[in-house]
């Protein structure tokens, strides 16, 4: 039989965190604890549930348009108004995706062609690399540095940039290092852009968790917001993870023929979710601001604990991430993280499932309650004690 | 940054038993920061105790708990305050609450057996000058008190490691 795969996809590395997860689940072990998670622990507050619900009862189980409920999209445009300062068309500037995945996927899509330059600053999340291959572009990796807190200098995406770029893609606040970008980091950026004509996907799904200044979007940064494809959602800021709900903003023309390709993948996001995220973006600002607090708290509390057990670690202001380092004790990330899991049963996500430059560090999810947190810090003390 | 008595509050009132240096390390705060205004809220009053949540059910201690309306004839200057002060200081009062609607005061109490509560009702409480009327309401199951879910599932259901 002729070979039923297509080249490309197998030649595609599967996600370094599928491996890790592959290990835990072969343990099968209930004594493991794990800081490897990338999704809140906080049920979705219930009156968004509610709303969920009730859109169900109602029988609202129909497709809606292409690109999503209109009052959707309207109360979409108000936040990233109230809380971000841009303002967006939501007849023609909105598309309502299935998470913010879809979105990273559509927006390469529509933009890229074979050959066209992607720079994707690492370590990062999964997902940037293969949907650039995948839709033809050639990723260009810029390896951010520990000693600038893991934040993209101008100087860094300056060095990358060829005749063939055409995209940056921005992903702060970041998961997995925790690191924003303030607004004069952006500025900089921006300028670099602009003088070369370039377009930015900024995946903005940890906005709402930001702990240092409210986060600043690269889209409200003078002559930027023509050239950003803004990507947001609820599953971080919301904790709606299983609701798929993303969204993306952005030009007209980007989006009109990112909604073709929605519409021919996908027809439309789930329905039911769309009515529960009118009521997050109406009712929600305190739920987030909670969630965000006891965050907050317990990044305080990483930070410190790690600092006392003698690993470095840069004091992270987004996502619920820190990013510790284990260059000291002589081993690889993937061997720290094995060990650990074996040794003391506790599972985090080695830093080079992020990307190469993520090697001599471990990602650390802090989406668990202190008490939990406590226990982990104990193992990880533990297992630093013997080596 | 957030009002530092503020989170303070809102951390404590989860879990009063919180050691101060830990405090400290999650509000970003100093240890005597955090003392000197624990000071201050209780002399101020704002913090009034610090207590346990307790579900009875699950222990062998027989506790019965009833919510009472009761209607009362306010008095002349005193209003409500005269006749809720004569109710709260039986120490089998747990609180008392000035009420919009229908009656006027919320009594909720705490006995060891349904006939003591309604002992306490009809000597104490209905015999009282200025109450008019009484409805006691016995609490057979408590879903969730204070915030707190008394049958709560703590199981993570998510995946244990994920992007």
């Amino acid at each position: 039989m002729r070979n039923p795969l297509s080249e490309t996809i197998v030649n595609i590395k599967p996600s370094g965190i599928r491996k890790f997860f592959d290990i835990v689940a072969e343990m099968n072990d209930p004594e493991v604890i794990s800081l490897g998670v990338g999704e809140p622990d906080f049920d979705t507050p219930w009156h968004i549930r509610d709303e969920g619900i009730y859109s169900l009862e109602k029988g609202r189980t129909f497709y809606t348009s292409n690109a999503g409920l209109m009052e959707l999209r309207r109360e979409i445009c108000n936040y990233l108004k109230r809380r971000f300062n841009v303002e967006y068309d939501p007849r023609k500037q909105v598309l309502i995706t299935v998470g913010g995945s879809e979105a990273i996927d559509i927006g390469l899509r529509a933009i890229l062609d074979p050959g066209d330059e992607v720079i994707i600053p690492q370590p990062c999340y999964v997902s940037y690399e293969p949907c650039t291959i995948l839709a033809g572009g050639k990723p260009v990796i810029v390896n951010l540095k520990a000693e600038n807190e893991f934040r993209l200098t101008a100087k860094e995406l300056e060095d990358a940039i060829t005749p063939k770029t055409k995209l940056l893609i921005l992903p702060f606040p970041n998961n997995p290092t925790g690191a924003i970008m303030e607004r004069n980091d952006l500025e900089a950026i921006a300028e670099v852009i602009i003088k070369h004509d370039l377009l930015v996907m900024s995946d903005e799904i940890y906005a709402e968790l930001s702990y240092k200044e409210k986060h600043v979007t690269i889209a409200e940064i003078p002559g930027m917001k023509e050239r950003t494809i803004l990507i947001n959602g609820f599953s971080k800021a919301y904790a709606m993870t299983g609701w798929r709900m993303g969204y993306v903003c952005g030009p007209d023309a980007i989006i009109e023929q990112m909604t073709k390709i929605h519409q021919f993948a996908i027809m439309c996001a789930p329905t039911t979710s769309q009515y529960a995220a009118i009521e997050a973006l109406k009712n929600g600002d305190d739920d987030v601001e909670e969630m965000r607090r006891a965050y907050d708290q317990r990044r305080r509390y990483l930070v410190h604990e790690f600092r006392e057990i003698g690993m470095d670690c840069f004091e992270p202001f987004g996502a619920f991430y820190v990013f510790p380092s284990i260059q000291r004790f002589n081993m690889t990330s993937d061997e720290f993280a094995t060990r650990l899991l074996k040794d003391q049963k506790l599972a985090v996500v080695p830093g080079t499932a992020f990307g190469d430059c993520g090697e001599g560090f471990l990602r650390i999810s802090y989406a668990y309650s202190i008490e939990n947190l406590k226990k982990a810090m104990g193992r990880i003390r533990k297992f630093v004690e013997t080596l | 940054m957030e009002n530092i008595r503020e989170a303070i509050l809102t951390t404590i009132e989860k879990n009063s038993r919180i050691d101060l240096s830990e405090l400290a390390i999650r509000l970003g705060v100093s240890e005597p920061d955090i003392a000197n205004t624990l000071e201050e809220l209780e002399s101020e009053g704002v913090i009034c105790g610090y207590h346990t949540m307790i579900d009875w059910d699950k222990t062998s201690i027989d506790k019965v708990s009833a919510l009472i309306e009761v209607r009362v004839t306010p008095q002349r200057e005193e209003g409500f305050d005269r006749i809720a002060e004569r109710i709260y200081n039986y120490p089998e009062v747990n609180s008392v609450y000035l009420i919009s609607g229908g009656y006027d005061l919320l009594v909720t109490l705490e006995g060891k057996s349904l006939k003591e509560v309604s002992q306490f009702v009809s000597d104490k409480l209905s015999t009282l000058d200025t109450v008019i009327s009484t409805a006691t309401h016995f609490i057979l199951k408590r879903y969730k008190d204070h915030g707190t879910i008394m049958d709560t599932r703590t199981e993570d259901v998510r995946e244990k490691v994920s992007p």
